[in-house]
Parts: structure tokens; sequence; C-alpha cells
């Protein structure tokens, strides 16, 4: 059989912030009643983690569940586990009103690394990045410049994004320059007491 | 003369020379100076030509409100124009050019308009240049042209990099004067978040110039300890070089910061952007803006050398520099004094002050005529002798009319006619004004600020901006804006008693709108009160007589204002003029909008990094990089590049179009068609839903098949077409149009959100989940079978079905369906298989000779069966009908989106735009695109248009042209033959024929 390969195949670039493809990523989007005590009960079942809270990014992207809008949640899991993960969703939703799509390959993931990580994503997105005001655990659905994202923190340095497969180029281009070397803000540097 | 002087000059360091040119020669500053400190202290007083007269002009104020000193700045992809050298921070190998003049700035011919400046007033250009007509276009717009205008627009493109950053915080702070550093003090240790913006590099503002005891401390101490204070907040952040740009609703602010402007080494276009927009959020702005100084208008106010009575002693205190040996100060308040203080503990002469009030006694004269310093009372300024630098002044009583008293020589005017706070910030969004009339000026009025989405005031104003002008006032104003902000968002601000600050005292003001009071019509018609417009007293005075009452519309017939300085200087001169001339009060007459962004910002930063490749988002298929490997035209899809043809050696576009439908017809083909749109509808109720959506019954298909569906607006207008698959039961996958997917996921997320939320149906955009190969051509089944994995024979998979298996070991669906009329599948893959799966295909059809084929071959094969293309045959008034697809309307379906407008009787009017076949009378002649049918005359008595061409192509298949066209009663005019007049000397004649030209019995692709 055919080698998978992700839209980045493997880029990186070395600035103030690191940006590198993540690689194949199994991504299944849940459609379903969040607040259905079902709904969760399978949730948790099959995925190990509890339905998130509005905003919440529960884990990352090695197996992490996001919250992504009022009656949709994004699975992550290996790549080639994609299939067989959304097959047990299916069947531990059972009668519940719901949809399981797989949808690893409809989105790239792109990995940060670095001090001024908070700095880079402010210079497109139009969100609240201070320490204490945006930390690992919370997910944004937002856009960077001009194209629609989501990202999430995975450490004080560190940060995972996700964006759609077509303009996975034109995001790692965009961050590419967003993180080189010259164009810090420093405006994330001091903690909030 | 202008010039350095020994001692002084806090901003600079005199040890450190900079040199730079100026109109091509070479001079030289110091380090931290300005452009027009530098340009001051090397003797250049003019420094550049009006908009309208070219009159001589030199700087008048020491910051950004300066009208007079623009200059062109950098070279070639570096050059920017109409940059106040005033702002302009000195650096090695600066070039400045001045604007405006011609043939140099010394000799210019366009003074001659001076010269006949009487016959240029206000409304010139209105009133002259009427007729005749063309005399617009070839004499009277050349030579306007010419002469008239600032900068130069630069001819390169712009070789800087630029960004966008969103910043949040509790509290903003515009500017980092006295006012602005206590708020933000009281703000910071109040706990909020404080983002403190400052334009200039030096925090401080009007300190650095003019002492001040605060807390009896001197204004330097006190300032270095509330710095360090601040900056050992960790919740207050300090930016210099960072302008409050524009205030927004919802506390947002644009911030406007120059990173390299200052910097000698800084390579445009490498590393670091020059220019950053900062996109602030803050819950409370404190505008601490500090106060501008207002010119008095007299007769040459315009001289080089007659400047802001504060920018004087601003050149002397921070750069060391001095307009002039001999000073003349002319005020109407005690303020101005202390320039003439400042310049004589210089060491410099001032001969007289002019004090338009009858009496002055505070403690500022009285210091002034310690220092020996004459002092005329009632006393002001007839005319400023001289041309391109000031040689003497006459005086006069100000309550007369300007005879002359005395004449005294001089080098340098110090004016000065109060201040006004600068409120744009407060009013960009809202914020209301109030006429203060013990200051004569318009202050902020607090009680109506701009208010956010709880109706609270978001926009607070400290010190200066208040109209709090004298530091004893200024402080606690600003103490209380900090405290205020930081309660107002839940913060608990100390209550231990604010620091006082003390500075002379100073006497009321003295409102003085035109020197002398009853100034002749000769003098009022030099007595300038936009400099950069060249908008004088006597020209607002006309634009009243001729009733011009409203400030915006006097405004706009006088440009009072209206220049790149946006009236700073010269508003409320000109509203006071416009207000005597009416018979009115000044705030009966009120002020014009003030509009972001309080000073120009370049055009790059507001683009940020949107330029080059990062324009605009490309969407990239996942076999993009093999296509433009493989010569790949490309064509712009949406947002998508897809290949128009792959070019090989030698080919011309058109040849490689006809080699990849020959071949396609003859062998096999593929397409990638990635970009199609496609999105999954599934529940119980998705049929039901689909019903709705299509015009088509969708809920009879069977799983396992598809159907070609339309889909139209509620006004019964085709938007979006493509097969409908059943993959079970409950779940459809619906293809749409490549540029529609997103609009159609969006359209049906709204009906389903906000009309039929009672079906259970959820849908899902899988558009790039999947890479989707359409292979084409007798041939096409031969290559797929090649692959192996999965029966599509003609029983296995029938036309119009779908079967999912293992293609060579890659998961797919594949579709039998076609768009071109032969045997043809469509091949879905998830999209990280797409590549290989394209090389797969490759590989195994190199025996075939397959190719690949291009969205311009697609195009022409499906125009060759007659098949409608959303977007070419339909425009958003073309109807299913229209194009002869009734047989896809269901007439069995109680309803469906557009069934009502599909009755009106305008939609089933038999004369409507229908789709026709074209075959023009010269087979080799290929339609324009869009070329018009004419027959008969229109009610103009010009020829009427009865249609217009959709689709026009050569076909290789058959050898000849052939067109389609949407043409009135087009279905009942089979056979006639249509007149398309292409230009004035040929029309196209072409017979009307059946749309489907090729193989209308459908057998090629039933096999």
């Amino acid at each position: 059989m055919s080698d998978p390969r992700t839209a980045l195949q493997g880029a990186h670039f070395a600035g103030d912030v690191t940006v590198t493809d993540a690689g194949l990523i199994g991504m299944i989007s849940i459609r379903g009643d969040q607040s259905d005590s079902g709904f969760r009960t399978a949730i948790r079942h099959v995925t190990g983690h509890d339905v998130p809270d509005q905003r919440e990014m529960r884990g990352d992207a090695t197996g992490g569940l996001a919250w992504m809008s009022p009656d949709d949640l994004m699975l992550f899991c290996g790549h080639a586990q994609a299939n067989i993960m959304a097959d047990r969703l299916t069947a531990a939703l059972g009668d519940t009103r719901n949809m399981v799509t797989v949808l690893s390959d409809a989105r790239a993931v792109i990995r940060l690394h670095g001090a001024s990580v908070r700095d880079v994503l402010a210079k497109g997105a139009p969100v609240d990045l201070a320490p204490g005001k945006f930390e690992p655990g919370s997910i944004r659905r937002t856009r960077l410049g001009q194209v629609a994202v989501a990202f999430w923190l995975t450490g004080q340095d560190s940060a995972e994004l996700v964006c759609f497969r077509s303009v996975a180029g034109f995001v790692f281009d965009w961050l590419s320059v967003a993180a080189a070397h010259g164009a810090s803000v420093a405006y994330h540097a001091k903690p909030l007491t | 003369m202008s010039t350095r002087i020994k001692s002084g000059g806090r901003l600079i360091d005199r040890t450190r020379k900079v040199s730079f040119t100026f109109n091509g020669s070479r001079l030289s500053g110091f380090s931290g100076d300005t452009l027009a400190s530098a340009l001051l202290g090397s003797g250049q007083t003019l420094m550049g030509r009006s908009f309208k007269y070219h009159r001589p002009r030199g700087v008048v104020g020491a910051g950004s409100e300066e009208p007079n000193a623009l200059m062109g700045l950098g070279q070639g992809p570096t050059f920017e124009p109409n940059q106040r050298a005033t702002t302009a921070e000195l650096h090695d190998g600066l070039q400045a050019e001045s604007q405006n003049h011609w043939p140099s700035l010394s000799i210019d011919v366009g003074v001659v308009n001076a010269a006949l400046s009487r016959f240029f007033p206000a409304g010139f250009y209105y009133k002259t240049f009427m007729a005749p007509r063309a005399a617009w276009k070839h004499v009277f717009e050349p030579v306007i042209r010419k002469t008239a205008g600032l900068g130069k627009a630069p001819t390169e493109a712009d070789a800087d990099r630029y960004e966008h950053f969103y910043a949040y915080a509790d509290v903003l702070v515009i500017g980092a004067g006295m006012a602005g550093l206590q708020a933000a003090l009281e703000a910071g240790r109040a706990g909020a978040r404080v983002l403190l913006v400052e334009q200039t590099p030096h925090l401080g503002g009007r300190l650095l110039s003019d002492e001040v005891e605060i807390d009896e401390e001197t204004s330097d101490a006190w300032l270095s300890r509330t710095i360090a204070e601040l900056q050992a907040l960790p919740n207050v952040e300090i930016r210099t070089r960072l302008m409050g740009a524009g205030v927004y609703d919802h506390g947002y602010v644009t911030g406007y910061e120059r990173l390299t402007d200052h910097m000698s080494d800084h390579m445009p276009g490498g590393e670091g952007p020059r220019h950053r927009l900062w996109r602030i959020r803050a819950d409370r702005i404190v505008t601490a803006t500090g106060a501008m100084e207002r010119p008095l208008a007299f007769a040459g106010n315009d001289v080089p050398g007659v400047m802001l009575a504060a920018a004087l002693r601003d050149y002397v205190a921070l750069y060391g520099v001095t307009a002039g040996d001999r000073t003349v100060i002319v005020t109407n308040n005690d303020d101005a004094y202390r320039t003439a203080i400042a310049l004589k503990r210089a060491g410099l002469e001032v001969p007289v002050i002019l004090d338009t009030r009858d009496a002055a006694i505070g403690p500022l004269p009285r210091q002034a005529r310690d220092l020996g310093i004459r002092v005329e009372l009632g006393k002001g300024i007839a005319t400023v002798k001289g041309g391109k630098k000031v040689e003497a002044v006459e005086i006069c009583s100000q309550a007369g009319e300007g005879s002359v008293l005395e004449t005294i020589p001089c080098d340098a005017v110090a004016m000065s006619g109060g201040w006004s706070p600068v409120v744009h910030l407060w009013s960009h969004c809202g914020g209301k004004l109030v006429w203060d009339t013990d200051q004569s000026h318009f202050r902020p009025d607090p009680d109506r600020p701009p208010t956010g989405h709880d109706g609270a005031g978001f926009v607070l104003t400290a010190g200066a901006a208040s109209g709090a002008l004298h530091a004893a006032d200024t402080m606690p104003d600003a103490v209380a804006a900090g405290r205020r902000a930081a309660r107002e968002l839940g913060f608990t601000p100390s209550d231990t008693t604010a620091p006082t600050a003390n500075a002379e005292a100073e006497e009321p003001l003295q409102p003085v709108w035109m020197m002398p009071a009853g100034a002749s019509y000769k003098l009022r018609s030099k007595a300038f009160l936009d400099f950069q417009n060249d908008v004088k007293v006597s020209d607002v005075q006309l634009a009243a007589r001729e009733g011009f009452e409203s400030v915006e519309h006097a405004k706009r017939y006088t440009t009072l204002g209206m220049a790149t300085d946006q009236g700073k200087l010269s508003n409320i001169n000109g509203l006071a003029v416009l207000a005597d001339s009416l018979g009115t009060t000044i705030p009966q007459v009120g002020t014009t909008t003030f509009r972001p962004p309080y000073t120009p910002i370049s055009m790059g930063s507001i683009a940020g990094a949107a330029r080059g490749p990062l324009f605009k988002p490309l969407r990239k298929s996942p076999m993009d990089d093999w296509h433009d490997a493989n010569g790949a035209v490309w064509e712009p899809v949406a947002d998508w590049r897809r290949p128009y043809t792959y070019l090989r050696e030698g080919e011309a576009q058109h040849e490689a179009v006809h080699r990849e439908i020959r071949n396609t017809r003859g062998n096999v083909g593929v397409l990638d068609a990635s970009t199609l749109g496609k999105i999954v509808v599934q529940g119980p109720d998705a049929a039901k839903f689909l019903d709705l959506i299509y015009t088509n019954m969708m809920s009879s298909l069977k799983p396992g098949r598809c159907r070609y569906g339309l889909m139209c607006t509620e006004n019964g207008f085709l938007f979006d077409d493509g097969v409908v698959v059943r993959l079970a039961e409950d779940k459809f996958l619906c293809h749409t149009t490549s540029g529609g997917s997103d609009r159609v996921h969006a359209w049906m997320e709204e009906w389903l959100q906000t009309e039929w939320w009672a079906l259970d149906v959820y849908t899902a955009n899988v558009t790039e989940q999947y890479a989707q190969i359409a292979v084409v051509g007798p041939k096409a089944r031969q290559l797929l079978e090649s692959l192996g994995g999965m029966d599509l024979s003609r029983e296995g998979l029938s036309f119009m079905g779908m079967a999912e298996g293992d293609l060579a070991g890659i998961p797919a669906r594949v579709f039998r369906i076609s768009f071109s009329g032969e045997l043809s599948y469509e091949v879905a893959v998830p999209a990280c298989y797409g590549r290989a799966l394209w090389d797969l295909l490759m590989q195994h059809g190199a025996p075939l000779g397959v190719m690949p084929y291009g969205t311009e071959a697609l195009h022409v094969m499906r125009a060759e069966k007659g098949f409608i293309m959303i977007g070419d045959e339909t425009d958003g008034t073309v109807t299913p009908h229209d194009l002869a697809l009734g047989w896809a309307v269901s007439k069995k379906k109680q309803d469906f989106i557009g069934k009502r407008a599909l009755e009106r009787p305008d939609l089933i009017r038999p004369d409507r735009k229908q789709l026709v076949g074209l075959a023009t009378q010269d087979p080799a002649t290929v339609l324009p695109d869009g070329a018009h049918a004419v027959a008969g005359s229109n009610e103009y008595g010009g020829p009427k248009t009865i249609g217009h061409v959709t689709s026009t192509y050569y076909s290789p298949t058959l050898d000849r042209s052939i067109a389609m066209a949407l043409i009135e009663g087009g279905a009942n005019r089979m056979g006639e033959v249509l007149e398309f007049p292409v230009d004035s000397q040929t029309v196209i004649r072409a017979t009307i024929v059946d749309p489907v030209f090729y193989d209308k019995a459908g057998e090629r692709q039933d096999v």
C-alpha cells in the first residue's frame, strides 16, 4: 500500500519560534448534544476524556479531545486508528443523535515551539494570549491573518495549531514570517502576577 | 538665521555626528535630532513650498501637528512622501527632499501663483474651470497636476515588511507625558493590566522642555522615579514610537508603531518589520494626548521663521537649536513668556513681547520684565516683513486696523494663540466636546463620552487633553483618570494623597482670532489659517459670504483642514473666523468630524503581512506539487489554484488544451477534481432535508446511486449544482461546485439552524478530506482495473452508481459519473493518498497513453455535451427552466427552496432568455465570450440586445466552433440566424442549434 503523506510533508522552520509539521494525525468530528448524559458517557467511555467545556482542550494532538462548538467535538488520535475510533464512537453513541466523521486529512496540524509563541500567534489572531488569560487546556477557534485556525498551548513555550489542509502551506509560510528573527514583540514576556 | 547654539539640547548627543542629505546636499546633525532640528541647526529655515501658492514655508511646530515641513524620505523602494520633518528621527544616510517645488526649492516658478493669489480665492477651482469641458483633460488638469499636490507618489513597490499585532489591556493610556505617566501609574498600582503608548521616542512630554515642580522635586527627578516604578510593575507595559491612531467601537484602538525608521542600519526587506499596526482591545482608554498650541492669524504668519512659541523653546531645550538670534514674541497668554525667558536664558535676543492683552501681571511676565525684556501691551503684528525668511515685524495696536506703529528687525517670530486640548482620540468614536469660554477651546465633555456595549463611557481623558492645561490642574486630573479607569474595571485604586505639581500661575488669555482685530482685506488675505492648504482668513470670510454656513461645507469649499495635517493647527482658528463672519458663536458653528488616523499611517502597516505570497490565501489540492512540476498553467478557481492546462515544450496553450481533449476522448485522461465541494448530510431526516434543498427528488435515490441535483435560491434562481450520492439510508454526499462548497455548506446550516431546526440532520464539509480524480475516456476502465481491487465493470458499477473498496490498496469511493460524455469514473480517496493514487494512475496509464487534463479541456468537453456551468450559464437571474433543466425540478414535491418563486409569472414567461446552442456560419470563427445578439432597435433607436453568449470554445472534437447562449425565447427559435456585432466593422452570424453538440444519445458513456 502507498504511504500516506501530509500537506506539509514534514516542513520545518526555525526562527524565534520553530514551526513544524506535526505529521499524520487522526482527527474525528463528533457532533451531538453535549448535555445529553448518554452522549457524555459514550464519549468518556471511548475517548477516556470527559466532554470538554466551552473553549476547553483536554490533552493535545496526540490523543486529546477539543471543544469546537456547542454541538461539535474533535477527537485527536493516531492517524491509522481514526477509522477504528470512529466506528467505536458510532457504536457507543448508538441511538443518541450524533454524527461521527473522520476528518484527519481535511486538516493539517502544526507545532510551534519557542519562548515567544504567544507573541507569534498574537500577530494574526484576535485572542487575548496573556499568561493567565490563555493557558494550556484552552482552545480558540479563530483566525490567523486571513485564514481560519484553531490552536491551544501545550506548555508555556509551545502550541499546536490546526488549519484546513488546502491552506496548510499558506499558514506555514505565514507563521514562518511572523516567527522570523528580528520581529520580536516581547509583549507577553512579563508574567502576570 | 536658524542655527545650533553652544549649549542645551537634552535629546541630542553632541559627540555623535550624523550625516544626511537634503535635496541632494550633504548636511549633518547629531544623534537624537529630528530632521527638522537638524535642518534648523544647519541654517536651513526654508523647508518646503505651500500647496496652492507655492509660498516658501519653514517649520512651524516641533511635533506631529506640523503642517509645513513635509518631506519625501528615502529613495526608490523605500521612498515615502509627506513625512513630517518634526517627527522623522535623524539617522546616518537619511535622504530627504522637500516637496511641491519646481524646479527647485529656492527658485520656484509656481510662486507666480502667489503674485496672482487674489485671483485664486476660495472655491477657485470650482468657479474657474467650468468650461469648456474638453479643456479639463488637455489644459486644466495637466497644469494643475504639475503645480498642485504635495508629495510625489512612490514609483516602486515598497521593499519593507510590515505586520499586525493584537494586544489586550485593561487600561490603555495614550500619551506618556506627565498626565499619561501618572494615570498609568495609578491604574498600574491598582493592579490593572496597563499598556502605555507614546508616539515619540521619549517619555515625559512637555516636562522635557517646561520644568515643573512635583512634590518638591524637579520634574526630571519625578520622571525618572515614575518611569522606574512603572517599569518595575509587571502589569504595566510601556511602548514608545507607538502612536494611538484611532479609537473605534468596543474599545478597539489602532496603534502605529515605527520600529526601524530611526535606524541607519535597517535593510529594507531584511529582518524585522518596519512598522507594526497594533490592534488593541482595552476595557478603558485614557487619552493623555496633551494640548496643541494655536497659531495667531496675522499677515505674513507663514513666512519661514514664524513658529509656535512652544516649538521655539522645544528646539532650544531638546536640540540646542534656535530659529533665529532675535525673536519677537507675539501672544495672547502667559505661557508664551516661557519662550521669551528660555531664549533669553540661552543668550538670545528677544527685542519685544507683543501681548494683545491690556495687562500682563502674572509671575511669568514679571520674570520676563526682570530679565529686561520689553513687553508691549495691547499690541500685535500688522505684518511680517520678508519672503524666504523673517526680516522684521511691523507692530500695530491689536484693537485697531493695522496702522504700523513701529518696525522691529528680527529673524524669528514666536506666536501663541493659546492651547487646544488634543481631542481627536476622544472624538473618534463619538465623544462630545464642550466649549470652554475661559480657556477659549473645545475640551472633552466628560458627561458625554464614547460609550461601549454596556452604555458606559470607555474613554477617559487625563491632563491637558481634558483641558487641565496648567500643571497644578493636570496632575490631579491625571490621578483621577487613572484611578477611575481602574475602579470602573473592578480594581481598587489607592486613595493616598495625589502628588502636587507646581508651575508659575497664569493669568487668563484673551481670545484673538484675527490680528489686528480690524485687519484690512489686504492684511486678512495674507493671514494664513491653514498653512498646508493655503487657506487665509479672507477665504473663510468669503465662503461665509457665499453661503457656506455649515462648517462641513465651509471646510470643503475652502479646503480648510483638509491637508495631511487634518487641520491640527488651523481648525479652531478657522471656526472662530467662520463664527465671526456668520455673527454667531464658536460652539454654535461646532467642529468638523475627527476621523482616524490621528496622523497619517503607512499603507504598508495597514496591509501588514498580507503581501507577496501572503497577500491572499491560496488553496492547493493534494496533487498540487505534481501539477506544478509538470507544466501546469494555473487558473484561479475561487481561492484554489487549478491547472488550466499542462503545457509541453514548444506548445501553445490552445494546442495543449486540444491535445488533452483529443487524448481524453481517444484514450484516457485524468483530472484533479479534488476542489469539488463535498458535504455529508446525515441523520434520520437527511432525505427530507435534501428534498427541500434541491429542486429534484433526492429521497427516491437508492443507496449506492448518484443523481445530478440543482439548488435554487428562494427567488427560484439556480445557484449551485452537483452530483448527490446516497451513501446509506440516512447518509448523503453532496458534491458542489469548486467555488461553492463553503457557500452551500453555510446555506444548508442556515436553513437547518434557523428554519428547520426540528429536522434531525447534521452536515459536515468534507471537501478537503478527499482527493478526487476523474479518470475519463474509452480506456478509463482498463486503467482503473489495472490498479486492481474493485469490480468496475459495466455490470459491476453501472452508470450513476457508486462503489466503495480498495484500489491498489488505497481505500476508495468510485462514482461512475461523467461530465464529459465519456466513460468516466471519479475516484475519491483520503487526501493523504491523493498524490499516491495520482502517481499510480500515471504509472499504470503510461502504456495506455494517459495524460492529465486541465480545467479548460474540462470546460470544452462539457460544452460539447451541452452541460451547463454555474457562473457561465447562470448569473443569479437564471432558472432551471431557462436552461432546459426542467426535468430536474420536481413537480411531485410539496415544497423545496424556490418552488413558489418558480411559479411567478415572470419566471414562466415564454420569452425569457433561454439556453440555446450556437453554430457560427464560419466554423473557424469563435464567438467572443459575452458577445451580444441583437435584433431590431431599442427605445433609444440603438440595436436591441436579445441575449448573450455564455460559453464559447473551439471544439477539437468537432473541428469547429461551438457556443451556448441565453437568448430571448430561444427555445422556439431553433434554426434562426442571429447577429453578433463584435466591433464597428464585424458582425458574426450564428445559427441557433441544439446545445448538445456531441453524442446526444449518450452512447459513449454507457459502455
